[in-house]
C-alpha cells in the first residue's frame, strides 16, 4: 500500500476497498448458498421420484437383494471423516497455516477419491450382474439418485484439486479463502445429502 | 495486507474453539450414524420402531451438520442463510411430501 504521499486519501480508499472486499466475500458465500438451495430442490425431486418408483422392480431384484450395509457403512464413514478433515483445512486456511491447509485438503481429496471408487465398484458390480439402470424402474431411480450424488462429489474433487493448485501457487489470500469457504459449503452439503441417501435408500430399503 | 487482515483478528483461542466445534459435530454425527445402522443391521427392534428411529436420527443428524459444519445460526450475518434454508425446506416438504402423498393415494385407488 502506498500511503506515503497522499496519506488521507489512500487510507480512505484502502478502507473502502477493505469493506468492499469483505462484503464481496459475504455476497459470494450467500450467492453460493442460494445455488446450493436450488441444488437441494433438485435432489429433493429425485428423492421423490425414487420414493415413487422403488417398489417397481419388474420381477427383478429389490433393494433387499442388492444392498450390502457393511459396504455402505464404510462409504458413510469415509465421507463423514472427509467432512471433518475439510473442516480442519478451512480452519487452517483462515489462520494462514498454508502447509497444514494443503495437507488436510490432500487427506480430504484422498478420502473423496476412496468414496467415489467404492461407488464405482458398487455400480460396476451391479451392472455386471445384469442389474443395470435399464433393468427396472427401481434400478433407474437408484442409479439416478446415487449417481447424481456421486457426480456432485466428483465435481467437488475436481474443484478441490484446483484449489490445492491455487493455494500452492498464490497462497492464502482473501480470494482463495472465500473460494475454500464455498467449497466447504458444497462438501458439507453433499454430506447432508448422503445422510438422506443412506437413510432413505439403504437403511429403509433393508427394513 | 490481506494476509495480515485475516490473521490479526483470529487468535489461537479461536483456532482451538473452531477445532473443538468441528470435533463435537463429528462425534455427534458418528453416534447418530452408528445407531440407525446398528438398529437395521441387528434387527434389534420391531420394524415400525426401527423405521421411526432411523428417520428421527437422520433428521437430528441433518440439524447437527447444519449447525456444526455449515454454521447456520440466527446471528445478524447468518440469519439470511438460515431463512433461505428454511424456505427451501418448506418448498421441499410441499414438492416431495405432497407429490408422494398424491401418487401413493392414486396408486391405492388404482389397485
Amino acid at each position: 500500500m502506498s500511503i506515503a504521499i497522499r496519506a488521507d486519501l489512500d487510507v480512505v480508499q484502502a478502507d473502502e476497498h477493505h469493506d468492499e472486499h469483505h462484503d464481496a466475500s459475504g455476497n459470494t458465500l450467500l450467492g453460493f448458498w442460494i445455488y446450493l438451495m436450488t441444488d437441494c430442490i433438485l435432489f429433493a425431486s429425485v428423492f421423490a421420484t425414487y420414493a415413487v418408483l422403488f417398489m417397481n422392480t419388474d420381477g427383478g431384484v429389490s433393494g433387499k437383494d442388492i444392498f450390502e450395509l457393511n459396504f455402505v457403512a464404510i462409504e458413510t464413514a469415509v465421507l463423514l471423516v472427509s467432512s471433518i478433515t475439510f473442516g480442519f483445512a478451512l480452519i487452517c486456511a483462515k489462520h494462514q497455516k498454508r502447509a497444514a491447509t494443503l495437507i488436510w485438503l490432500l487427506i480430504t481429496f484422498a478420502l473423496g477419491c476412496a468414496f467415489i471408487s467404492m461407488e464405482i465398484y458398487e455400480f460396476h458390480h451391479l451392472i455386471e450382474q445384469g442389474n443395470g439402470p435399464q433393468r427396472s424402474a427401481f434400478l433407474t431411480a437408484f442409479f439416478t439418485l446415487v449417481g447424481m450424488h456421486g457426480l456432485h462429489v466428483t465435481a467437488g474433487l475436481i474443484w478441490m484439486a484446483i484449489m490445492m493448485l491455487e493455494v500452492t501457487k498464490s497462497g492464502l489470500n482473501n480470494r482463495s479463502i472465500t473460494r475454500l469457504g464455498c467449497l466447504s459449503l458444497f462438501w458439507h452439503f453433499l454430506d447432508v445429502v448422503w445422510i438422506c441417501v443412506f437413510t432413505v435408500v439403504y437403511l429403509l430399503g433393508m427394513l | 495486507m490481506s494476509q495480515a487482515d485475516t490473521s490479526e483478528s483470529l487468535t489461537s483461542d479461536d483456532f482451538i474453539a473452531s477445532v473443538k466445534s468441528y470435533l463435537v459435530g463429528f462425534m455427534l454425527s458418528v453416534i447418530l450414524t452408528g445407531i440407525p445402522f446398528w438398529a437395521v443391521m441387528t434387527h434389534h427392534f420391531e420394524k415400525p420402531i426401527t423405521l421411526g428411529l432411523v428417520l428421527v436420527m437422520a433428521i437430528v443428524q441433518i440439524v447437527v451438520h447444519l449447525k456444526y459444519f455449515l454454521h447456520l445460526d440466527f446471528s445478524k450475518e447468518g440469519k439470511i442463510n438460515t431463512f433461505s434454508f428454511l424456505f427451501t425446506s418448506l418448498i421441499i416438504v410441499m414438492v416431495v411430501g405432497l407429490s408422494v402423498w398424491i401418487i401413493y393415494a392414486a396408486n391405492a385407488l388404482m389397485m
